[in-house]
């Protein structure tokens, strides 16, 4: 089952591409891939494989084919190569690479940098990259000084031979690449690791972070550019009826007023003069169908929604029956607002659309769709289309969309010129493709002790995998709805019936980060919560009695392994349990919540400690976690993911809530949606990572959906109050019960 | 209009309407694209450089009221300053993208505040915001920095 997601993912994007030949079967890795530019037209430089580039200076560059948003693929990725490519990983190079086959995520089926993916795709297939290329230079020098490889050794990018021989990689590259492929490749054990795992180890991109110069798509410059300000429809699914450009047009140092698909755009000599331009624009909108859509009617439909029975994802045992004979039922139903992705950069591409070619330069989280896409916009065809991605300023889910690379694609072609086209704040806020919304109902029926003996979950959310990759969603299922949930870890010995029920609101919806984790696992954690605090037992106690030993596995969400989670659960719970001090006396208005869950293959248990005043005002003073993510590649960078995940799952849970009135978007800036400060922030960060020899778990998702539950708990610790309705705001906390 | 300032220590002059917010005229004048764009609104500090030494909000700065004066920006701070030899020391950035902002309101205020206390932190750094969570690393590189000469 696990494999469902990655098989029909890369089906759905073959339908899109139409190009990419149907062999880019899953596990496609080197050695046994093609090579790429072997060696430049000025003999500058050689390619043993795709991921690495050996310079005659001597200078190694290591491909990265991830999107780097703050993740650290640029530095974590690396170092898998050169772990076994034997250099030294501060002195290479590194480079984004382009869209291309070899560079397929094979848990997601494209070139695609998302679903905590990155690391666990390439911890194999990278170590191979680097051994691979280090056997082929070993073998090139053997055969120079005529003797056997395994009389020599590779290190530091230098190969030594018998008698003191001595030779460079960069002397051995052009020689190297033409060697055979090896077939068998072995690794080094664990043991042996030099670089992976290194606690010193120092970001690649920090210096050129720290300096300014990173470039971001924002900050991009091509020769003859330039800027392009948009206005686009401020209802959602609305659309350009007419327009009157007459004093735009004429506005000193624009170029071009065009209309495009979206929207119109305003081209310019620079960005503010397009902005003002664009001020002036007088248009007239075709609302569309969600002309009156407000907040009561969106409300009102999913409510009428969770009426329908929905789809089964998760059954066993007869739950009707189970229900009737246990002691007590109790009932309880969750309410998740639409949430924005917010990156700190806006969206931005900048185009330079000919009639033969395009160039397409992009903070993009899925930069093998952009030809593609470009190509239907344009009618130039897919390989007709260059794309760069560079640094990407946050992308949270929000850059896997590609909407923003096809406006730029349009004006440029439309306006005839290379522009830079970049969204204002509230362009961005309220086009985003947002978290869904939705309500979660639970029913549990638990014995004389309090145990869970039965349970029914009903979610209905919209279906975010229906516009994106609408082959994934079968039998009204998307799997994309069902994470955090149908990996259930608790026993309920009677029976269980979790179903789904897809409802569209006509506000576009979009994968953010650890998508419907945050919605199913919030929920049912501090469901759980609410059962312990029944039974009167204590809630991590009462988690672990309760936990699955066995083989709890996904159904539907194919992210994860699918390994059993109960004894990692169990020991996380345990540990946090000691770290966090857990049940000692506190003050008045000072509670802990505790929450579990497992995402992508990584387990981690947390305990929030909040205050809470008497008018409701939640501070966070500290937040506990453990985290079994198996082994970690880059260690502090490891903890960077979850010191990132906790603020913006407390930005979502405390703050995050996008209201439509009239079809359009009510927040447009930070002032009106508001994310967590520096002053807003954990007062103390305790993070502790179980040592694990394992294979990695993803790290850039789980912890955003997590922290939140343990937040709701720990409120309701404080307060007395149990908040259902996110976010956790004080008028929400003060009216729940 | 021609309008002279000087940025990271040389003289510059720009022929742009005085309305002209300084950070487009930073960016895409000048094409010292270090400082960046967030909100447009002062919000989000991403776009926070030195006039005169203090932090202001280059969205919110018109070009006119520029004119005379000293524009420090991320490129001016010289790679070495010891704000920025703390942003490295500790990794701080992820993303990247606010940093340039959050290390032109750090290093103001440790200009006036020789040892910040957490609450001043707070209050001066708090204009800056960061989705991707790097401030327990900001507030301990500001400490940082503050030790160092």
């Amino acid at each position: 089952m696990a494999n469902i997601v990655k098989n029909e993912t890369r089906r759905d994007f073959l339908k899109v591409s139409g190009t990419v030949a149907g062999g880019l079967a899953l596990g496609f890795y080197l050695p046994s891939g093609p090579r790429m530019a072997q060696a430049d037209a000025g003999g500058g430089y050689a390619s043993p494989n795709a991921w690495v580039r050996i310079g005659m200076d001597n200078v190694v560059t290591i491909m990265v084919a991830r999107s780097e948003m703050g993740q650290d693929v640029y530095t974590s990725m690396p170092m898998l190569v050169a772990e076994e490519l034997e250099v030294d990983i501060n002195k290479i190079n590194v480079e984004f690479a382009p869209p291309a086959e070899v560079y397929i995520n094979a848990l997601l089926g494209g070139q695609l940098t998302g679903g905590s993916t990155s690391v666990r795709d390439a911890w194999e297939k990278l170590r191979k990259a680097g051994a691979s290329a280090r056997m082929m230079l070993v073998a090139a020098a053997a055969d120079d000084w005529g003797t056997d490889v395994g009389s020599c050794k590779a290190a530091d990018g230098v190969v030594t031979g018998p008698g003191g021989k001595r030779a460079t990689y960069g002397s051995l590259a052009a020689k190297a690449s033409q060697m055979e492929v090896p077939r068998d490749v072995p690794l080094k054990p664990a043991s042996q690791f030099k670089i992976v795992g290194n606690m010193r180890q120092k970001r690649l991109d920090t210096p050129a972070k720290v300096r300014g110069t990173a470039q971001f798509g924002i900050d991009t410059r091509i020769p003859g550019m330039a800027y392009a300000a948009v206005v686009m429809p401020p209802m959602i699914g609305g659309k350009v009826a007419s327009y009157d450009d007459s004093r735009a047009k004429n506005y000193p140092g624009v170029k071009a007023v065009v209309q495009y698909s979206r929207g119109v755009a305003v081209v310019a000599q620079d960005y503010w003069t397009a902005k003002k331009a664009a001020a002036t624009l007088d248009i007239r909108w075709d609302a569309g169908p969600n002309a009156n859509l407000d907040m009561r009617a969106l409300w009102k439909g999913i409510e009428q929604a969770s009426a329908q029975p929905g789809a089964v994802f998760r059954e066993h045992g007869d739950t009707d029956a189970a229900m009737m004979s246990a002691a007590k039922t109790i009932t309880s139903e969750y309410r998740l607002p639409f949430v924005s992705h917010s990156p700190m950069e806006p969206m931005n591409t900048t185009a330079d659309v000919r009639g033969d070619k395009a160039v397409i330069i992009t903070p993009t989280q899925f930069q093998q769709l952009i030809p593609h896409v470009v190509a239907g916009a344009t009618g130039l065809k897919p390989e007709q289309v260059e794309v760069i991605t560079t640094f990407l300023g946050g992308g949270f889910g929000r850059r896997v969309e590609v909407d923003y690379a096809i406006d730029a694609a349009e004006i440029s072609k439309a306006a005839g010129m290379p522009v830079k086209m970049v969204w204002s704040r509230e362009d961005d806020m309220t086009h985003d493709s947002y978290r869904p919304a939705g309500i979660y109902k639970f029913t549990a029926g638990v014995d004389s002790s309090g145990k869970l003996q039965a349970l029914r979950f009903h979610s209905t959310s919209p279906s975010i995998s229906s516009r994106l990759f609408p082959s994934v969603v079968k039998d009204g299922i998307d799997p994309f709805a069902v994470e955090g949930i149908d990996n259930f870890p608790y026993t309920a010995d009677g029976g269980l019936r979790f179903t789904y029920q897809m409802h569209d609101t006509g506000v576009t919806v979009g994968y953010w980060r650890a998508v419907s984790h945050n919605l199913n696992a919030v929920a049912l954690e501090s469901f759980i919560d609410e059962l312990a605090t029944a039974a009167g037992k204590d809630p991590i106690q009462y988690r672990i009695d309760m936990l699955d030993m066995g083989s709890t596995k996904h159904q539907w969400s194919g992210l994860s392994a699918g390994v059993p989670v109960g004894p990692r659960m169990k020991r996380a719970l345990e540990e946090v349990r000691k770290k966090a001090g857990w049940g000692r006396k506190l003050p008045a208005g000072r509670g802990q919540g505790v929450a579990v869950m497992e995402g992508y293959n990584t387990v981690i248990a947390m305990v929030a400690e909040v205050t809470v005043s008497n008018a409701y005002d939640v501070q966070i003073d500290k937040i506990t976690a453990v985290v079994d993510a198996g082994t970690l590649i880059h260690p502090d960078q490891a903890l960077a993911q979850m010191q990132s995940c906790i603020n913006y799952g407390q930005s979502a849970c405390m703050w995050g809530e996008i209201t439509l009135k009239n079809g359009a978007v009510e927040q447009n800036n930070f002032d009106t949606y508001r994310v967590a400060r520096i002053n807003e922030a954990p007062k103390e960060l305790n993070i502790h990572f179980i040592k694990s020899d394992s294979v990695p778990g993803g790290l850039g998702e789980p912890g955003t959906a997590v922290v939140q539950p343990a937040i709701a708990n720990a409120i309701f610790a404080a307060s007395g109050k149990r908040p259902r309705t996110l976010p956790y705001t004080p008028e929400n906390i003060r009216a729940s019960t | 209009m021609k309008i002279a300032f000087q940025v990271n220590g040389k003289r510059t002059s720009v022929d742009v309407a005085p309305d002209t917010p300084l950070l487009w005229v930073l960016r895409d004048t000048l094409g010292l694209v270090g400082t960046k764009f967030g909100c447009g609104k002062a919000l989000c500090g991403a776009c926070t450089v030195h006039l005169n030494g203090m932090a202001v909000r280059s969205c919110q700065t018109q070009i006119g009221s520029v004119a005379g004066q000293q524009v420090t920006t991320i490129e001016g701070l010289g790679g070495n300053h010891r704000v920025q030899r703390a942003w490295m020391a500790l990794d701080v950035p992820q993303c990247g993208y606010c940093q340039p902002g959050q290390m032109m309101s750090a290093s103001a205020l440790l200009a006036t505040n020789k040892n910040p206390s957490d609450q001043d932190i707070d209050a001066f750094m708090s204009g800056n915001i960061c989705r991707c969570g790097t401030y327990p690393r900001i507030r301990a590189a500001i400490k940082a920095a503050a030790k160092m000469s």
